[in-house]
């Protein structure tokens, strides 16, 4: 199958943040007092368990960050038309959630649709009930009678292969630890199991354990149920869920992005005070004065009147979406630069006072090369702290934002979007539960793997709790 | 005192105005009334005779900074940037789309969003102090260590999962209070309990663990040295000396947010229908009503400023040492 590599605005932007990142862990690894309190996380049982838990999230958003079109099949004498659809990675690897779409909501499981239709018999007779699902448990003869059996069965078995993956990935890890300290194998075994190596090696063990289970046993089941039901356009929920990954990331991680460049701002009003500290203050102020909300729901009123008054600039939904979605980083990023550019200014009031920034300027460093090589290596340690910090707050607003209306497009799916539609069901009986659900589970697990890894980012960054 | 709080309202001055000029800027030169008219009125198959309509019902038919049909001062006065950015220094907020006035409606709409927030900020405010004083009794402790993953745990909630678990849960479970709704007075205490709870939770989390942390820091501080030389107990010690200083930083960081009360909650009252402001704001973004929208940003940037005044102040209430300069 012939392609169009089709990168979007964000996608672009992800890769130079994962380039950034790539590059700092590069530049870390070779300096000492960088490796530190790094060290000092990859100790702590809790963070790693987290981390691996943020890397598993992680897959999925990037996997879903390479968009492309693909050709359509009846190419006309040699030339070659692609879709408009812009599909990602993702989308193929999960094409049957994709495609499988049933006509309304069903529930979890279930074989049968959420809403009862006028069925005609075989003998002619009309009937009201509730029809099967069009794939959801489509195998089974007789749903009531065999479904408990079958999902039981199934789960088993990918438990069971799930668990041979996972055997094998602990095998090979130990081999390779063993390798590296050139030690016997068994030896190498038995301090892993004990928790006796320097990163707790058993609890990453343990938690990649349950991330591969769960993977197996949702790639195995899907496949026959709908696990987490379809939504009111009959779509699998779980694919929504998986899908919104990327739209929560995004927003957690590119929002920082864009407000680092802002918050250099607090570092020049900072070393040159004056004038310029002056203007950077008041920037801020009048910036920090307007609520959140109420800035970004003007901002984003502003970019719906511009595009509707310009649709020709936006030819396919995919990039009219992602630019509303790059659109909402960068106004939640000016929206939340004002309170770091205020450590990042009150940091280097201190820093250049001291001994070695009068050193440089003694020695006849300009400006910049203040700023660059003595200052900002200085204050980074702050910017990771805020931006590991503000990450789990950006993916709450997100759902926020969605529910006023000012949040993502319609079109891209979000865990903000599945709340507010399951919101519009609350009163219908039974209840429509599952978006809900979906939306808690995924929400949740990321949200809190990130505070508790960002709690212990602090903690070892932070001089002020550091004990030397 | 006096000439201190005039030199800080003189500051405001630039503030305010760069306020204005932002929302100026957003609101009539990003797009023109022509954009906005469009897109109010559907954008294909729209008359100008309907455009112009709808810019004059609204008094957005004049230029935007330089009237240079007019004479005299009407140069400036007969303006966008005039009638629509400079009257809200007056609190003249005009018209909304449906032809009510935004002032009359921001006033009416206050009370029920201060009849939610007040309770929910002093309730909230007892419970996490509370809770966060009984975490630094037992600091290091297994109530500590479990109290504050409980904090996180809450903190990972998203907060629309609190008001449709409580809605679920009090509201259409246990028939305890109606769902949504709001009547003043008397009556109306049923309505308020729900999101108020709601709103207390929501906010536990964090309040706790933010608490916890200045109680901790007092606990480093000479004088809590001394007092237990002195063989004071640990809970007097606490309860007392500790309590009542780490209460300057939790009340100044109250004081901040006073003003902005009078907005509410945006989530809170539109989930639960009370008619407040935040409410009205949400329907406003809602209904792309962008006259309502430009108030409601003037209007919170005043109270946020009344609200660092408040807090400059209350400081040198609180703590004699902090002067005025």
């Amino acid at each position: 199958m012939s392609f169009k590599f089709e990168p979007l605005w964000t996608d672009i932007l992800i890769y130079l943040l994962l380039a950034v990142v790539i590059a700092f862990i590069l530049i870390a690894r070779r300096r000492e007092h960088l490796r530190a309190p790094w060290r000092e996380v990859m100790r702590s049982k809790m963070a790693m368990a987290c981390l691996l838990l943020l890397l598993a999230y992680l897959a999925p958003a990037l996997l879903d960050s390479i968009h492309f079109r693909p050709a359509l099949a009846d190419a006309n004498n040699g030339r070659v038309d692609y879709s408009t659809e812009v599909l990602s990675v993702l989308d193929v690897v999960a094409t049957p959630l994709r495609t499988r779409a049933e006509k309304t909501y069903s529930a979890p499981f279930t074989a049968y649709l959420y809403a009862k239709e006028t069925v005609t018999r075989a003998d002619g007779a009309q009937v009201r009930e509730f029809p099967r699902l069009q794939f959801g448990g489509a195998h089974l003869q007789n749903p009531a009678a065999e479904r408990g059996g079958d999902i039981l069965l199934r789960s088993l078995r990918a438990l069971l292969a799930g668990g041979m993956i996972w055997l094998l990935v602990c095998v090979l890890l130990i081999a390779l630890l063993a390798w590296r300290a050139k030690n016997p194998f068994r030896l190498m075994f038995d301090d892993v199991v004990r928790g006796r190596t320097g990163i707790p090696w058993h609890v990453v063990l343990c938690t990649a354990g349950a991330i591969i289970l769960f993977i197996a046993w949702s790639a195995a089941l899907s496949g026959y149920y709908h696990i987490l039901g379809t939504d009111k356009v009959g779509q699998d929920v779980f694919y929504a869920a998986l899908k919104s990954i990327r739209t929560g990331l995004v927003i957690g991680t590119l929002t920082t992005l864009v407000t680092l460049p802002f918050a250099m701002l607090g570092v020049l009003a900072g070393y040159f005070r004056g004038w310029v500290d002056d203007i950077v203050q008041y920037i801020y102020t009048t910036l920090n004065s307007i609520p959140d909300v109420l800035l970004i729901a003007a901002a984003i009123l502003m970019l719906q009147v511009h595009m509707a008054n310009h649709p020709d600039q936006f030819d396919t939904i995919a990039l009219r979406a992602d630019v509303r979605l790059l659109f909402l980083c960068l106004i939640l990023g000016i929206t939340s630069w004002t309170g770091l550019a205020r450590l990042l200014r009150g940091e280097t009031l201190k820093l250049r006072e001291l001994d070695y920034v009068q050193a440089a300027v003694a020695l006849g460093a300009g400006h910049a090369v203040i700023i660059w090589r003595h200052l900002i290596p200085n204050v980074m340690h702050i910017v990771l702290i805020t931006m590991v910090l503000s990450f789990s707050g950006l993916v709450l607003a997100e759902a926020v934002l969605s529910y006023v209306g000012v949040g993502v497009d319609p079109s891209t799916m979000s865990w903000g979007n599945m709340i507010n539609s399951a919101r519009l069901e609350m009163a219908r009986e039974p209840m429509v539960w599952w978006l809900l659900l979906a939306a808690f589970v995924f929400m949740f697990t990321l949200v809190l793997a990130a505070n508790l890894f960002s709690d212990k980012v602090r903690d070892a960054f932070d001089p002020r709790l550091r004990k030397l | 005192m006096i000439a201190y709080i005039v030199r800080r309202t003189l500051y405001a001055i630039p503030i305010l105005i760069g306020v204005n000029l932002l929302t100026f800027v957003l609101f009539f030169v990003v797009n023109s009334p022509d954009d906005m008219a469009r897109a109010h009125l559907g954008v294909k198959r729209v008359t100008q005779e309907a455009i112009e309509k709808w810019k004059a019902e609204r008094g957005y038919d004049k230029p935007l900074i330089i009237n240079e049909g007019a004479a005299g001062v009407g140069k400036i006065t007969g303006t966008i940037f005039f009638e629509k950015s400079l009257a809200l220094f007056a609190f003249e907020f005009g018209r909304a789309d449906d032809g009510r006035s935004i002032g009359g409606e921001i006033s009416a709409r206050m009370w029920p969003s201060l009849a939610i927030a007040v309770p929910t900020l002093v309730i909230g405010l007892g419970v996490a102090i509370s809770f966060a004083l009984l975490l630094a009794f037992f600091r290091g402790s297994y109530i500590d260590l479990w109290g504050g993953v409980t904090c996180i745990i809450m903190m990972s909630v998203s907060g629309l999962f609190y008001i449709i678990g409580g809605q679920y849960l009090i509201g259409k479970l246990w028939h305890l209070v109606p769902i949504s709704g709001y009547d003043a007075g008397v009556y109306g205490f049923k309505f308020i309990a729900l999101p108020v709870v709601v709103g207390v939770i929501g906010g536990l989390g964090s309040g706790i663990r933010l608490y916890r942390t200045l109680f901790l820091e007092e606990l480093g501080k000479d004088y809590v040295r001394t007092a237990r030389a002195k063989g004071l107990s640990e809970r007097r010690v606490l309860f007392t000396h500790v309590l009542k200083n780490a209460m300057i930083p939790i009340l100044t960081g109250v004081v901040v947010i006073l003003p902005t009360l009078f907005l509410g909650s945006l989530i809170l009252e539109s989930f639960f229908g009370i008619p407040g402001l935040g409410s009205y704001t949400i329907d406003a973004i809602q209904a792309q009503d962008f006259a309502i929208v430009r108030a409601m940003v003037f209007l919170g940037s005043v109270l946020y400023i009344l609200g660092l005044l408040l807090t400059d102040i209350s400081y040198t209430l609180v703590d004699p040492r902090v002067r005025l300069t």
